[in-house]
């Protein structure tokens, strides 16, 4: 009898390795993990898109939960994700943008035409924050609590979907901590 | 026969060649004064993997923030950093991602030993029927007494 069992054995083999082979086909090998969750946003001082003299550091992160996005005028996914960026702003949330490797000309031509839901707009030429920030494309999204802290990643567009059932329950729940 | 086969050998070259000079155009060249400092460099953009890219180094990939990276280690190397402060520092931003070299950690010690394991457990399982197999074994009472009556019936025939 046990023999026969063992007969099983390739077969079990052969299910475990087709469950987990199925599994990666629709896993998506682009959004993982950012090693900086938990961890302190890092350190910058950066002039705004508006004006060249205005510099920040990261005190600016500080007292106040907040989406930093990464953006470029240069990037199709983020004009798509405008409209729910500008719907998290009408809800209150604080944005900071985060313009990675673009001309102040590209970024203010693009805030004009679709809407400008960033309190602050960091100019990031040489993508040097973004570098710190791990980003290898944008738009990357990070929730930055009041201490200063990455809570959360988000990689390529913000879709409506998104909004609902991964920022807004977490700009509250980090809100309320 | 033979001619076809070293024709395709040929065109296979060629075509790799090509594939070659096509990869190599898009990456930047870069001149170190000391030889060691570019050795090192090479090691270490091979031993990297693209964040943005699924499954390329920094060395290969023609994607800006692969650019950026290569570029952080030659600035890192020059500034007499170590391989593995380089290495770290990508790790900071990036995550273990980058490293094409897993490093020894509880979180991989599955992928690093897992091949021994096999080994060690297929070797196992090879000595223990091999030597199922050969040892002799002594008759019991039965299997005696049964042998004994097949030798004497057939004795008597």
């Amino acid at each position: 009898m046990t023999r026969r069992l063992l007969l099983l054995v390739p077969l079990i083999l052969f299910a475990g390795l087709a469950v987990f082979l199925y599994r990666g086909l629709n896993h998506d090998p682009v959004g993982r993990e950012s090693a900086l969750i938990g961890r302190e946003f890092p350190g910058f001082s950066l002039a705004t898109v508006a004006d060249p003299d205005v510099r920040h550091d990261a005190s600016l992160l500080a007292g106040k939960v907040t989406l930093v996005n990464v953006w470029g005028a240069w990037c199709p996914t983020c004009r798509e994700e405008m409209p729910q960026l500008m719907a998290l702003a009408e809800q209150g949330v604080r944005l900071v943008g985060v313009d990675y490797k673009d001309t102040r000309e590209a970024a203010t031509e693009f805030l004009d035409t679709l809407g400008d839901p960033f309190a602050v707009n960091l100019f990031d030429p040489d993508g040097t924050l973004g570098f710190d920030l791990g980003v290898y494309g944008a738009p990357e999204s990070f929730l930055v609590d009041r201490d200063g802290i990455i809570r959360y990643h988000h990689t390529g567009a913000i879709r409506p979907e998104n909004v609902e059932q991964e920022i807004l329950p977490r700009v509250q729940r980090w809100r309320d901590d | 026969m033979a001619r076809r086969l070293i024709r395709t050998v040929l065109l296979a070259g060629l075509l790799t060649a090509l594939l070659g000079v096509a990869a190599a155009a898009t990456i930047e060249v870069r001149d170190f004064d000391d030889p060691q400092l570019a050795r090192r460099y090479t090691t270490l953009t091979h031993q990297l993997r693209c964040p943005k890219c699924q499954n390329e180094t920094i060395a290969a990939s023609a994607s800006p923030i692969a650019a950026d990276m290569r570029e952080r280690v030659a600035a890192m190397l020059e500034a007499g950093r170590s391989d593995r402060e380089i290495q770290d520092f990508l790790v900071q931003r990036f995550g273990e991602y980058v490293l094409y070299r897993p490093r020894l950690s509880p979180r991989t010690w599955l992928l690093w030993g897992g091949p021994f394991l096999l080994v060690g457990l297929g070797g196992g399982i090879l000595a223990w029927r091999v030597r199922r197999r050969t040892t002799p074994r002594a008759l019991d009472a039965a299997e005696r007494r049964r042998l004994d009556a097949l030798l004497e019936s057939e004795e008597r025939s």
